[in-house]
């Protein structure tokens, strides 16, 4: 397997008048046409490290890194002109809320068809058309309908879909999606992660899945990284995650309550202080 | 977490920055603290802290600081001197002597701002949470009330008030407070309104606190910070139309050492004895710069986005 | 005897959407009583209906067999108290925990309002070290610790709890649900439960109703839930949708 994104002791300092803080502390792996998921809990780095791929790391924050390479492009030295060109053409990032992330003031296809025309020479009734397969292809039943409306009109999981068709139709080769379906229903978060995924299998790209949810990224994702304090405690197949050897990752898959299981009181996680050295 | 004894002595520092206050008074102080670091952060905010600090300490020991009488003059051998030697600023045209006369104007300066402040941040307050929170047509009847005193042109409104009520400083005070709380209102309005459907102004209400209850004691807190960067900067402003007033002749009468009414009687010697109004011009210059520069400062000391630091 | 909480045909309406289209409860005492459902299913407006906090068109809500009174009375806020689901949200910023937790005790006019303030603190493990904080100086756990605290500080009979843990990491959760359990089991306290996560209502609660568009789609045991007893297609999909996601074309 070809290696796509190779990140070697990833650093991400926040300075402030207090101190430096430390978000991510020395991240390493590597990544191929496969689906990775990077899950920890809030104040893991695991946000930071995927902004930090995307070159969306606030400006005042440092970024260092022994290797940050996109398909041998040395991310961490590329001109900022150069960056901005892979992003969205062939490095996307789909976030949380797409109530955020769609600009309001302008039509959903509008919107695709920007971010089309500005990765790719086409005419607009090309990428239109374009534009429409996409709503098609992330399962929007009236794309025309869609296309002309405002963020604010549609459903959140309508919203998200439009964001991926959106990140998506320039093709990109690496797809990071940071908590993409948290804000939605449980019923609609998994209709939103099937489309993701056909179109991951389908395009062959690389997919960075950044979540709290240790239990959806596993039946999700191939290989699973567990992030706690800025760091990697464990990388391991998601399929072999009931095997996971480090205590913070069976905590956390432990301290979930299942249905069926009549655990009272739940366990819970006794946090080692060696965990973040 | 073990609670370990205090071994090396704690500097007073240390005590205000604590994350686990000991005592109501420490955690109000430690909350002081940083905003009195974020505030001294900004250095043009000093400035501004300073030149106020000034004026305060120039209004106090007027009768100390001030060489001469501010109301009488020689007539005969100090009319209209200009500035150098025996008296620093100059002298006006009764003979008196400008420095003094504006520091004794400082105390009338003040005594405007800190009236008209303490008239109108209430009303505004009182009106704008009110009308925000209770909605409906207590909010639509306030809010219009609001708009009719904000439709007038302030020193208009206020001059209109002064000569129905007749000139003098505590008219023109008056005059001044009753056209300047309407902004104060809607302030506080707005603000309340983003507040009053937050889960703690609900969780407050689950308590079963009385809606009084809920505006003075949860509501009104949080317009403060933001009511008090206001009006800082609205100083400025009122001492201007103080000074307008004066100017005008509506406001303090002679021989009240004014300041605008101090520039209007330099008015007629501007061309070949200009310091007669550019000395208490500038000396309203400075002061509402000074009042503009600490409303500035406050605003970031007091901003509750900057509260997380 | 009479129920705890009990709700008949409540309906409400905000302008002319209607949230909840008659819906019906019964919460029996020291019953733990789970609402289940998606994001405009009317679970939380339920709540909020009860609390006083939501426009009620019609229906009836009964707390120990007594219909409610608009507005309520200060008896009332005794009885039942409400954790709310944002907790950097329910907590007023420019307050410490004390004052926060005083709040309550001057309103009801308690006296005891020190070792009130100390015994609620340590009863949701937290400790008088963090009395004089601000709730900008506390985690989301600290937090909704507090916002127990505060609610239990009036001694209420009945507990709302609206999606308390779901802003919170999971191991967190685990500990505010473990709390949340020992207290009811303490106090001998009801709960009414309101979640999007079934996993989460089976685990704290004894029966639950699954909501959807503002009505009653199913009312079943957690156990029967938890053996797979359920009658609704619409249970049935949350259900599976909770135990994560499954790819269908291999």
């Amino acid at each position: 397997m070809s290696t796509l994104l190779q990140v070697d002791e990833l650093r991400v300092r926040f300075p402030t008048r207090t101190g430096t803080i430390e978000a991510v502390r020395g991240v390493s792996f590597s990544l191929g046409r496969e689906r990775l998921g990077i899950v920890g809990e809030s104040g893991s780095g695991k946000s930071q490290t995927g902004r930090a791929i995307m070159g969306l790391t606030p400006p005042h924050a440092q970024v260092t890194a022994k290797r940050l390479d996109f398909d041998g492009i040395d991310l961490l030295n590329v001109s900022a002109r150069q960056r901005r060109t892979l992003r969205g053409s062939r490095i996307a990032m789909v976030l949380q809320d797409p109530k955020y992330s769609l600009n309001p003031v302008m039509s959903v296809g509008r919107q695709i068809v920007e971010t089309l025309r500005t990765h790719e020479d086409v005419s607009r009734n090309e990428a239109r058309s374009r534009a429409l397969q996409m709503l098609e292809a992330v399962q929007i039943r009236d794309p025309e309908r869609v296309f002309n409306l405002y963020p604010h009109e549609v459903s959140g999981g309508m919203g998200q879909r439009a964001m991926i068709a959106m990140m998506l139709i320039a093709g990109p080769e690496l797809l990071i999606a940071d908590e993409p379906t948290s804000a939605l229903d449980v019923t609609v978060q998994l209709e939103v992660l099937g489309i993701l995924d056909r179109l991951v299998a389908d395009r062959g790209m690389g997919l960075i899945f950044i979540s709290h949810d240790l239990r959806l990224v596993s039946s999700f994702c191939d290989r699973v990284i567990v992030m706690y304090a800025g760091r990697i405690v464990e990388e391991i197949a998601a399929s072999d995650l009931a095997n996971a050897r480090h205590p913070y990752t069976r905590g956390l898959l432990d301290c979930m309550p299942k249905i069926g299981a009549d655990r009272h009181p739940l366990p819970t996680l006794q946090r080692q202080a060696e965990w973040s050295l | 977490m073990s609670e370990t004894a205090e071994t090396s002595p704690q500097t007073l520092r240390d005590w205000l920055l604590s994350e686990r206050p000991q005592s109501r008074m420490q955690a109000r102080l430690g909350r002081f603290y940083m905003i009195w670091r974020r505030f001294t952060a900004n250095k043009l905010a000093v400035v501004g802290l300073v030149i106020i600090l000034a004026l305060l300490f120039v209004a106090a020991f007027a009768d100390l600081l001030a060489p001469y009488s501010p109301t009488v003059g020689d007539l005969r051998t100090t009319r209209l001197l200009p500035p150098g030697g025996e008296f620093l600023l100059g002298t006006d045209d009764q003979g008196r002597d400008i420095l003094s006369r504006l520091i004794y104007g400082s105390r009338l300066t003040l005594y405007v701002v800190l009236l008209v402040a303490i008239i109108a941040a209430p009303i505004g307050l009182l009106v704008g949470t009110v009308a925000g929170y209770a909605g409906g047509w207590v909010d639509a009847v306030l809010m219009r009330i609001t708009d009719i005193f904000l439709a007038f042109p302030k020193l208009i409104l206020a001059l209109a008030f002064v000569a129905a009520l007749g000139p003098g400083i505590e008219n023109a005070v008056i005059a001044i407070a009753i056209t300047s709380w309407p902004p104060y209102a809607r302030m506080a309005r707005a603000e309340t309104l983003t507040v009053r459907n937050s889960d703690y102004i609900a969780a407050v209400q689950l308590m079963g606190a009385s809606p009084t209850r809920i505006v003075v004691r949860h509501i009104m807190p949080l317009c403060l910070s933001s009511l008090i960067v206001r009006v800082t900067l609205d100083m400025a402003g009122i001492i201007l139309t103080a000074a307008g007033l004066g100017f005008l002749g509506l406001g303090a009468q002679p021989p009240l050492p004014e300041w605008g009414a101090m520039i209007a009687s330099g008015r007629r010697f501007i061309l070949d004895q200009w310091w007669v109004a550019a000395m208490p011009g500038l000396a309203i210059l400075i002061v509402s710069l000074g009042f503009n520069l600490l409303g500035d400062g406050l605003r970031d000391a007091l901003d509750p986005r900057g509260s997380n630091q | 005897m009479t129920n705890a909480l009990s709700i008949s045909n409540l309906e409400v309406a905000f302008d002319h959407f209607r949230a909840l289209k008659g819906v019906s409860i019964e919460v029996a005492r020291g019953e733990s009583f789970g609402l289940v459902g998606e994001s405009g299913s009317g679970k939380s407006t339920l709540l909020r209906a009860v609390a006083g906090l939501a426009p009620v068109q019609s229906g009836e809500i009964r707390i120990d067999g007594k219909p409610l009174t608009t507005p309520r009375d200060k008896a009332f806020y005794r009885t039942v108290q409400m954790v709310f689901q944002d907790p950097y949200g329910s907590l007023h910023p420019r307050q410490t925990i004390d004052r926060l937790l005083l709040e309550p005790l001057a309103i009801h006019g308690f006296s005891d309002g020190e070792q009130r303030i100390v015994r609620a603190l340590d009863e949701v493990g937290l400790g008088s070290g963090f009395r004089f904080r601000y709730p900008h100086q506390l985690s989301g756990g600290q937090r909704q610790r507090i916002a127990i605290a505060r609610a239990l500080i009036v001694e209420p009979s009945i507990l709302l709890l609206d999606e308390p843990t779901s802003a919170l990491d999971a191991s967190v959760q685990a500990e505010v649900l473990n709390l949340l359990e020992q207290i009811r089991r303490d106090r001998k306290l009801t709960f009414v439960m309101v979640s999007h996560d079934l996993a989460v209502i089976t685990h704290m609660c004894e029966r639950l109703v699954v909501m959807q568009n503002g009505d009653i789609v199913e009312q079943l045991d957690a156990a029967d839930l938890a053996s797979g007893k359920v009658t609704q297609a619409y249970t049935d999909n949350l259900m599976r949708a909770s135990e994560g996601f499954r790819r269908t074309i291999a």
